[in-house]
């Protein structure tokens, strides 16, 4: 059963023509009350990786829950479906349950909840905010464990409730749910946060609607979602060809020693409709790096790519969900069925966005950004201090954006929207450790006309006995260059013990004990580079050089001989002239790689790590991915 | 008898104010700014208001001024050449900032990132490393340093800044690294982030300290150029520099740490929009200041500006204390387009800029600006002279903003009122920050529009945001020297001082404060104000443990030593709820602690216009068909000179004078205060009846 909306008026809005200009005003003044619930968030929230970080998503949705405003995309709809009781002015509702809203949200950690907005007793629009919770217990510090097989180690798991009912605050539930998390103080604040934000937006929209009328708030929202339809209209039909284009790509292993998982994906066009299909895509996995993608979202993060890429003034919004098509197979990494272990699906989820470039990107290699930082690497570090006292650090670090057809990718910097680093005296004052080292890897940006960017280097010095965790991939596969360009630097990340012997760290791992004294020194990749490194201008290698981003030897990859700090213009014009002849034709990907096997071949002697084995997968997925078609909503209501 | 000079150079003009300190009488001037060498117009001025005062210059004992030198340093880029010494193991400090990429999902697809203001290539390494309570782990290698210095001082830097890690809490360090500059290097600037801005967050205190350094040779030039000109006029007179803050600092103390004067042009608007708002009786005032390419707002309440602890220009952010002001890419330039895909009406934030300008102007500009939509509403009288020479072009303005009218499928008259109410909704964005996001409620302040497009939009601005009356100052130009001329010496001392209200007590912070207070005090006496004159104040910053914000409390010692920290946490919680609706039953801690000192300011009196009836008709000049609300208008276009105090503008009129124009809309009134201010209202409202109406004063938070 839906859910039932109770309101006290139930006469329908009127549809009205609105004015462009008014349309355009109401746009505005709805972009800054999206803003204005990030400012509310910011500024009273405590989990780092929301405060300092920004991992959180708001949004406004117009009466039948289709985003008007916001990032990710809307749930709205999905979760009405799905929840079974009434909704009623004053309510909040909130879930950390993936499976019970269709992967809106796709791990514990993450807190969503939202709140429909009500005038003169009817639903006029609702909000929606989701941010990630340092920690909701479970078997780690961070609750993510690398090793859970099932959800029920990921921590507490709230389906959609109402935490607020009629203006009321369910004390009781929040207090269950409390009692569950490491830092109980950090998730009421952040809740507290958030509830704030939500109502702040609540009084924007009714504000907005007393200043033109509820039928021409409804209206403009509408004409919007229209508007942004007609835009994406025009770019699918530019931009998406007939024919079928295809792309893979990999997560490079499950933490458990298997791997890499292949994430595949064809688009092609129909008519006005933009289709993409995942089969091909490997089946889920027996630990945690699985993704519920939720198919709306997948359209937003497509929609917002082709946007970007060809025109940035476009306000995205659901509008054009229509003109996509999204098909994910039931029991892959994708559309993994409950209970299967979700909370280390960052690698899978920064993936998808390089599937999508390399899909995008194939029929406007013009328009083609290399492959780059898609991915969140975690480092979590916990334990007791002298005093006693427990101490949890949760932190996602940042690397080389891509070389893109407009420019060099930034060195060290994030994918994902307003995230920021956490000033490192910051983190020495508040936990026990010193970060020695903060720099970008020399030579780790792939080569190109435009140059990938740097990978990042952290080097934290432990100060106390404690445990960390490392959460990162891009070790195995390459991040991928194009048009030319060359792939950038692989992940690593090295232990050196207080007396000086160095361990070879895996790329995802919980419990390694550390002691005071001993130094992890992290490194994330570099971005893949975007053109022919060959047509980059000599003057800028030599800048490059000077500043110490890419070495005299990386300069040769560019080739560009640099002797006594000067480009020897013969030299390079030579040697530029050898390595065209030698390579031929640039290819259009280049991944570092030809095969697979090949790539495990060297896989020891180029990383050190053992090269991981082939995926096992389950047979009780497998024998329920049928069923699960048949009663898609099923696991839901469960939940 | 001895005088004061307040100084505004603007783009075209440079305004001066004298006053009088005894009597508080004002004489202004205004000449034509010389941008080459801006000394040579401000003699010039200086000058010719002396000779209206008839007194001679070496009477004038300070000059105040507010200056765009270091604003535009940063803005053009043409900054020195600034070498960057940092902890080992940070070097890519700046280059790596704080990791953010702007615009939102996909956003890096499109983004270029600027380069940092000190070159990689210029940035060394110190070995050396403080931990985070100030402890020395590693000692500074002296030698390598030397070295490094050396090879630095080959590469022709202007300018150095030090900035190691943790300074903020022991900077021993960098005062070591700056003595073997200076023997290295002699001659070259040093700016040490300990000084500069001792606080915590490494990338902030570095690109603040590089700041400092960047603009400090060009300020440096300007202000001993300034100085040596007045002194052979004016003899052994103070000059004083307005900081961003609002505050004035000594023309050294604005060579050191010209960071602080980032936004010195606009805090002298939003100073002297407060004064001028007092004077008429609103201490609760949105201030809006819309320019060329862009609008400054500001929120005052209860004659109080509000600060915050950052300046913003261009793409560069620092932590510098300045005035709560916004900024909007939406002026009279902004340029006003339809894209192909969504069909959408958008202003700005590209704007045609002076040159070629409003296609109005005609210069040569064809694409559709703000100023134009004004243009071709009949806001701007073709009689009206720019700046008091410049034609304006009707034919070329509607030329241009058919372009609009054509991709909407509107009327040209449609289509400019389109860009109208779009520019006004993005300047009511900008105020909407300064206001309700901060827990005001606009429709409590008064809203006074100046700069040279001001008057043109505040009317609209006011409707919107419930905000009444509209003050219209007479002659905006004047309006910041008058700014200028009126503050008062101000200094302040401030430590980052992290602890949990159970690690200290009471006496601790009162005798930290204390201390800082006297720091603060002994530069005010440098700047010779008397100590009997000096009014103390002081603030803490404060969170809850955990939190990332901190709110400013403003606090009173004998309220600290009466009751404790309660004194503190009590207004905290209280400003808290206000700011985010729910408190927290977490333990409070402190972030920093600062005491602030200030002199007193001076009485200027301003001249009272001639009282006249409410029948404003001897000023009018004319009338000009105007497009208002969707509706064709006849204005009555008035002279704003020939206006009489209690006179009552009924629009649609439109006021003119030399340097700005005022838009009454209809359905309005202006009332002629005896200041010569224009206060809008809408017909019917309380304020029309009787007397002016003062707004309250507020007590939330700050005085």
């Amino acid at each position: 059963m839906p859910a039932k909306i109770i309101q006290r008026s139930n006469k329908p809005f009127r549809k009205v023509k609105v004015d462009t200009v008014t349309i355009d005003i109401i746009e505005s003044a709805l972009r800054n009350a999206r803003y204005e619930m990030d400012t509310v968030l910011f500024r009273t929230a405590m989990s780092p990786g929301i405060r300092e970080q920004h991992d959180e998503f708001p949004m406004i949705a117009n009466l039948e829950g289709k985003m008007v405003v916001g990032q990710f995309g809307s749930f709205i709809w999905g979760f009405m479906q799905g929840y079974d009781g009434t909704v009623e002015e004053g309510d909040i509702f909130l879930t950390n349950d993936p499976y019970s809203v269709n992967g809106a949200i796709s791990h514990a950690n993450d807190w969503l909840m939202l709140m429909p907005i009500y005038k003169k007793g009817q639903i006029i629009a609702w909000s929606a905010m989701f941010g990630h919770m340092t920690d909701v217990g479970g078997k780690v510090p961070g609750s993510l464990p690398t090793d859970a097989r099932t959800i029920y180690e990921e921590g507490v798991v709230v389906p959609p409730v109402k935490i607020v009912k009629g203006g009321q605050l369910q004390e009781d539930l929040l207090r269950v749910v409390l009692h569950n998390c490491r830092l109980p103080t950090w998730n009421y604040s952040d809740f507290n946060a958030i509830v704030a934000a939500l109502r702040t937006a609540g009084n924007r929209c009714v504000e907005i609607a007393e200043r033109f009328g509820d039928d021409i708030f409804y209206s403009a929202m509408d004409a919007m979602l229209e508007r942004n339809k007609r835009a994406m209209r025009e770019l699918i039909r530019r931009t998406v060809p007939e024919t079928k284009q295809y792309f893979e790509d990999y997560v490079c292993d499950d933490g458990m020693g298997m791997g890499p998982y292949k994430i595949a994906c064809s688009m092609w066009r129909e008519g006005d409709l933009c289709i993409f299909d995942f089969a091909g895509t490997d089946p889920q996995s027996i630990s945690s790096i699985n993704f519920l993608l939720n198919e709306e979202m997948f359209k937003m993060f497509a929609g917002v790519y082709m946007i970007m890429v060809f025109d940035p003034q476009i306000l995205f919004n659901d509008g054009f969900y229509d003109l996509m098509e999204v098909r994910i197979p039931k029991g892959t990494l994708l559309k993994p069925i409950k209970p299967a272990a979700l909370s280390c699906r960052t690698h899978a989820l920064g993936r998808i966005f390089d599937v999508l470039g390399g899909l995008l990107g194939q029929g406007n290699p013009a328009f083609m950004c290399a492959a780059g930082f898609s991915d969140s690497p975690h480092f979590m570090y916990s334990g007791y201090n002298k005093q006693g006292e427990w101490y949890q650090l949760y932190q996602i670090t940042f690397g080389g954006i891509p070389g893109k057809p407009f420019g060099d990718g930034p060195d060290g910097h994030s994918l994902w929207p307003s995230f920021t680093n956490v000033p490192n005296e910051f983190l020495e004052s508040y936990f026990p450790l010193r970060i020695d080292i903060y720099e970008t890897i020399i030579d780790s940006g792939g080569a190109g006309k435009f140059r990938g960017g740097n990978g990042l280097r952290i080097g934290y010095r432990f100060l106390e006995d404690g445990e960390i965790s490392i959460h990162d991939d891009r070790w195995l596969t390459y991040p991928w260059g194009v048009n030319g360009g060359e792939p950038g630097k692989r992940s690593t990340k090295t232990l050196v013990r207080a007396d000086g012997s160095e361990e070879l760290m895996p790329s995802k791992i919980d419990h390694v004990k550390v002691s005071a004294g001993d130094l992890l020194i992290a490194d994330t990749w570099g971005g893949g580079g975007c053109g022919d490194p060959l047509e980059r201008d000599p003057a800028q290698v030599l800048f490059d050089v000077e500043a110490g981003l890419v070495s005299v030897g990386g300069a040769l990859r560019y080739g560009v001989v640099i002797t006594n700090g000067a480009v020897d213009a013969g030299a390079t014009q030579a040697l530029r002239k050898k390595m065209a002849a030698k390579r031929g034709k640039v290819p259009l990907f280049d991944r570092g790689f030809t095969d697979m096997e090949e790539l495990k071949a060297r896989c020891k002697a180029e990383t050190g790590l053992d090269a991981p084995a082939a995926p096992q997968f389950t047979t009780w997925a497998k024998a329920r991915a049928g069923k699960a078609d048949k009663a898609p909503r099923k696991s839901r209501k469960v939940a | 008898m001895t005088y004061r000079l307040g100084v505004d150079v603007g783009g075209t003009f440079t305004d001066l104010l004298l006053v009088n300190e005894k009597t508080g009488q004002t004489w202004t001037a205004k000449v034509p700014s010389t941008p080459a060498d801006q000394s040579i117009g401000v003699l010039k001025g200086l000058e010719r208001v002396c000779g209206l005062a008839a007194i001679n210059p070496k009477e004038i004992s300070h000059v105040m001024h507010g200056t765009t030198v270091a604003t535009n340093t940063v803005l053009t880029g043409s900054g020195a050449r600034v070498g960057l010494v940092t902890t080992k193991g940070y070097r890519q400090v700046l280059q790596i900032a704080r990791s953010f990429v702007p615009g939102g999902l996909g956003g890096w697809v499109i983004y270029n990132k600027s380069l940092p203001m000190a070159p990689l290539a210029l940035t060394i390494e110190a070995d050396e490393r403080v931990g985070a309570r100030g402890d020395v782990v590693r000692p500074l290698d002296e030698q390598a340093l030397r070295r490094s210095l050396e090879s630095l001082k080959g590469k022709q830097i202007e300018a150095l800044t030090v900035s190691l890690i943790n300074a903020f809490a022991n900077d021993s360090h960098e005062r070591r690294v700056r003595d073997i500059a200076a023997e290295v290097m002699p001659g070259v600037p040093v700016s040490l982030s300990s000084n500069v801005v001792p606080e915590m967050q490494e990338y902030e205190r570095t690109v603040t300290t590089v700041a400092n350094s960047y603009v400090r040779p060009v300020v440096q030039r300007y202000v001993n150029n300034l100085q040596s000109k007045l002194a052979s006029r004016a003899g052994s007179v103070k000059l004083h520099i307005l900081r961003s803050d609002g505050g004035l600092s000594s023309a050294k103390s604005a060579e050191e740490y010209p960071v602080n004067l980032l936004m010195s042009g606009p805090a002298g608007g939003v100073t002297g929009a407060l004064w001028v708002a007092l004077q008429a009786g609103f201490p609760n005032l949105l201030t809006v200041d819309v320019g060329g390419t862009s609008t400054d707002v500001a929120l005052i309440n209860g004659g109080e500006p509000r600060l915050r602890r950052e300046t913003t220009v261009g793409d560069v952010t620092v932590r510098a204390s300045s005035v709560d002001i916004r900024t909007v890419g939406a002026g009279g330039g902004s340029i006003a387009h339809v894209p192909e895909l969504t069909k959408a009406l958008r202003v700005g934030p590209q704007s045609a800029g002076a040159d070629p300008g409003p296609a109005a102007y005609g210069r040569g500009g064809e694409e559709p600006t703000v100023t134009d939509a004004n243009v071709v509403l009949g806001y701007l009288p073709e009689m009206q002279r720019l700046g008091g020479d410049m034609e304006l072009r009707r034919d070329l303005a509607e030329k241009a903003v058919a372009k609009v009218g054509t991709a909407l499928g509107k009327t040209t008259h449609d289509a400019a009122l389109g860009i109208y109410d779009i520019v006004n909704e993005n300047m009511v964005g900008a105020l909407r920050l300064v206001s309700v996001e901060q827990g005001h409620d606009p429709r409590d302040y008064a809203l006074i529009g100046f700069g040279g497009a001001g008057p043109l939009h505040a009317n609209a601005l006011s409707r919107l945001l419930g905000s009444w009356p509209t003050i219209i100052p007479p002659g905006p130009g004047v309006l910041c020297a008058l700014g200028d001329a009126t503050t008062a010496v101000r200094d302040e001392s401030a430590r980052t001082y992290i602890r949990k209200f159970s690690e200290t007590s009471s006496d601790e912070i009162f005798k930290i404060l204390d201390k800082l207070s006297s720091a603060a005090a002994k530069a005010l006496e440098r700047e010779k104000v008397p100590r009997a004159e000096m009014q103390r104040s002081y603030q803490v910053d404060v969170r809850y443990h955990g939190q990332g914000l901190r709110l400013t409390v403003d606090i009173k010692l004998d309220d600290l030593r009466r009751r404790g920290l309660k004194a503190i946490s009590e207004p905290f919680d209280e400003e808290h709820r206000r700011l985010f609706t729910f408190a927290l039953p977490l333990e409070h801690e402190f972030v920093a602690l600062r005491a602030v000192v200030q002199g007193r300011g001076i009485k200027v009196t301003r001249r009272r216009i001639a009282a006249g009836t409410p029948d404003p008709s001897k000023a009018a000049v004319g009338t000009q068909a105007a497009y208002m609300d969707g509706r064709k208008v006849k204005a009555t276009v008035y002279d704003r000179a020939r206006l009489k105090a209690g006179n009552r503008v009924k629009g649609p009129a439109i006021v003119m004078e030399m340097d700005s124009t005022t838009v009454v809309l209809p359905k309005h009134t202006a009332v002629v205060d005896k200041l010569g201010n224009l206060l809008i209202y809408p017909d019917g409202h309380k304020g029309l009846k009787g007397a002016p109406r003062r707004n309250v004063r507020k007590s939330k938070g700050r005085k």
